[in-house]
């Protein structure tokens, strides 16, 4: 019996080392955030309030009772950076979540109708391209007042124009094949035309834009945390653990570094995953 | 080729429109005053926060505002509500500096991105490949401003002298080699570290448009001719894939200037994106605007020059 698409995929992703490894460290993090989350704390050995200040103990350097180190108010920065896990991660897929909302509905209508209203549409994604988004979301969110759920909406807001083209892409190849057709031809409803049978088939790289979309919300919202925009202290993000750290950058190093490498290490597996999933769902004609 | 000038004038013009509406609509419609200081202060009568209103047009309709502020930014007399400086004065002083970090990332992201995707070409599916291939990946996902910061740290430790701004300040230099050198290094480190990501970009659209060129008619025709691999893939695919490598000019232009806010801010650099940071902060929406304003006329720039560059390297290309 011969496999179905989803089943190809599948084989084809658990087949890619890469894929598979970064997977299973994003669910580990997703894990940890959710703990961190419901319970707040639990027991692993390390100190358990993020905010916990110790002045007796600060700049510590990692050692086996603070394995990553204290900062300058003698908080744990393991302790802390386990905490800026679930922000990072509530920020890259609420963030992705607004933006494919957007993304889907623009270019499925730009798509799906064609015609002067696809050429407007586009304009406007066109539009929207030439703005430099860094510094767009830093004015806004500057106005709005810095909190993690501006952070995350304007993130969403400005980044969407990418799945927007590619949505109408593929509604524009779609929209011409014989089961569109047949369906226009039943009478049904646009509605159910877009949703219940051209998305579905645009699912994968939707998908794929998805995966690859919560990494760059991720570094967004650190480089704002790190210029003061980004959520707040006393929470502790990757982004702000780095701002508090370089004021003592020459007598600890570890409040830059390791921050700075749960950004790195994060981000990779998101854009690994991403590319391993890409890969696995091509068709045989896009293969080079 | 004049009508694919004038058309895509006009169709600038438009999006320049549509930019502009867009940032107007931004800063006008999320709360927050631009004089948030006055609300702080329980000296500062509502009198007087009518008259900085007033000043500044805030208190008339919004199709007005826009009006004053668009005629402004074109004629020059917008001012900037910090320091009532003209915007555009404010922004012509930090354009040569971003212009030149950016020109520098861009040709960076070229030389580099193009010699490790012929890398990864000529040893496609082998180690090499896979190696490259993960290097851009974390090309991609260093945040900008976490290795700014270490290469600031390094520098001052290793060197002894800050990199900050576009020279060494207070030095004497001897000879003007020296005063060259001094400004070169101040401005490549920033532009290096900002060119980061691009280099990996163009690496993988290098890689994936030479595997391309070399599964071409033409280069079996040369293989079968008993040229050498190295004649093959340097002279004929080489050619071949450079091309669309410079469409990619459009896409890296609003992540370098996006970029370039966060590294001018760590390296103290004085260009357009320091000059936004500071405006946001102090919630300046003229210069804000006019910030986006002149980014996108950049952006939208730099992606003529790439169609036109486009076109003149390669003849196939008709431009309508």
């Amino acid at each position: 019996m011969s496999e179905t698409p989803r089943q190809r995929v599948k084989r084809r992703f658990l087949e890619n080392k890469q894929g598979v490894a970064s997977a299973v460290f994003l669910l580990l993090l997703a894990i940890i955030a959710a703990l961190f989350a419901l319970f707040g704390a639990f027991h692993l050995g390390i100190p358990t309030d993020p905010n916990r200040t110790n002045l007796a103990l600060k700049l510590v350097p990692p050692s086996l009772s603070h394995w990553l180190g204290t900062d300058n108010l003698g908080r744990d920065v393991l302790t802390r950076l386990l905490h800026g896990t679930y922000i990072s991660l509530t920020v890259g897929f609420v963030a992705v979540f607004v933006s494919l909302t957007i993304g889907i509905i623009f270019g499925a209508v730009s798509g799906y109708l064609g015609g002067w209203a696809d050429d407007v549409l586009m304009r406007v994604v066109d539009a929207l391209m030439c703005f430099p988004t860094f510094p767009l979301i830093l004015t806004v969110v500057a106005y709005l007042g810095p909190s993690i759920w501006n952070v995350v909406i304007v993130i969403g807001l400005v980044s969407w124009t990418g799945t927007a083209r590619l949505v109408r892409a593929e509604f524009l190849t779609l929209r011409e094949t014989e089961y569109v057709r047949a369906a226009k031809g039943l009478g049904q409803r646009h509605a159910a035309i877009i949703f219940r049978h051209i998305l579905p088939n645009a699912a994968a790289p939707i998908v794929v834009t998805a995966v690859l979309g919560v990494p760059d919300a991720i570094l967004t919202e650190a480089g704002l945390s790190f210029l003061g925009f980004g959520v707040q202290p006393p929470q502790a993000t990757w982004g702000n653990i780095i701002t508090d750290g370089k004021a003592y950058i020459l007598d600890a190093w570890w409040l830059i570094l390791f921050p700075g490498l749960a950004i790195l290490a994060t981000a990779l597996a998101f854009y690994l995953t991403g590319e391993a999933l890409r890969r696995a769902a091509q068709t045989r004609t896009e293969r080079k | 080729m004049v009508s694919f000038i004038i058309r895509r004038f006009l169709i600038t013009g438009v999006l320049l429109v549509v930019i502009s509406l867009v940032s107007f609509a931004i800063f006008t419609l999320t709360p927050g005053s631009p004089f948030p200081w006055a609300d702080l202060n329980p000296k500062i009568t509502p009198a007087v926060k009518e008259a900085f209103r007033k000043k500044f047009h805030l208190d008339q309709p919004l199709y007005k505002q826009y009006a004053f502020i668009m005629s402004g930014m074109l004629t020059g007399k917008l001012t900037s509500i910090k320091d009532e400086r003209p915007v555009l004065k404010k922004i012509g002083e930090r354009l040569p500096a971003t212009l030149r970090l950016n020109v520098a990332s861009l040709v960076i992201d070229m030389i580099f991105g193009i010699t490790l995707g012929v890398f990864a070409a000529r040893f496609a599916g082998r180690w090499p490949d896979m190696l490259t291939s993960v290097l851009a990946f974390v090309f991609i996902a260093l945040p900008g401003f976490w290795i700014s910061y270490l290469v600031v740290i390094f520098l001052a430790q290793t060197v002894g002298v800050p990199l900050l701004g576009t020279y060494s300040f207070g030095v004497d230099f001897k000879s003007t080699w020296q005063l060259v050198f001094d400004r070169l290094w101040h401005l490549f480190v920033p532009a290096i570290v900002l060119a980061i990501g691009g280099i990996a970009v163009q690496s993988r659209y290098m890689r994936a448009s030479m595997i391309e060129s070399l599964s071409e008619d033409y280069i079996r025709t040369a293989r079968a001719k008993g040229l050498s691999d190295d004649v093959v893939l340097y002279k004929h695919a080489f050619k071949n894939s450079v091309r669309p490598l410079i469409t990619g000019i459009g896409y890296l232009l609003p992540a370098l200037i996006g970029g370039s806010l966060i590294i001018e801010t760590i390296f103290a650099y004085p260009g357009m994106g320091r000059l936004a940071y500071e405006a946001a902060l102090e919630r300046d929406y003229p210069v804000l605007m006019t910030f986006n304003f002149v980014s996108a006329v950049l952006i939208l720039t730099g992606n003529l020059v790439a169609d036109l560059l486009y076109a003149f390297v390669d003849p196939r290309v008709r431009l309508q």
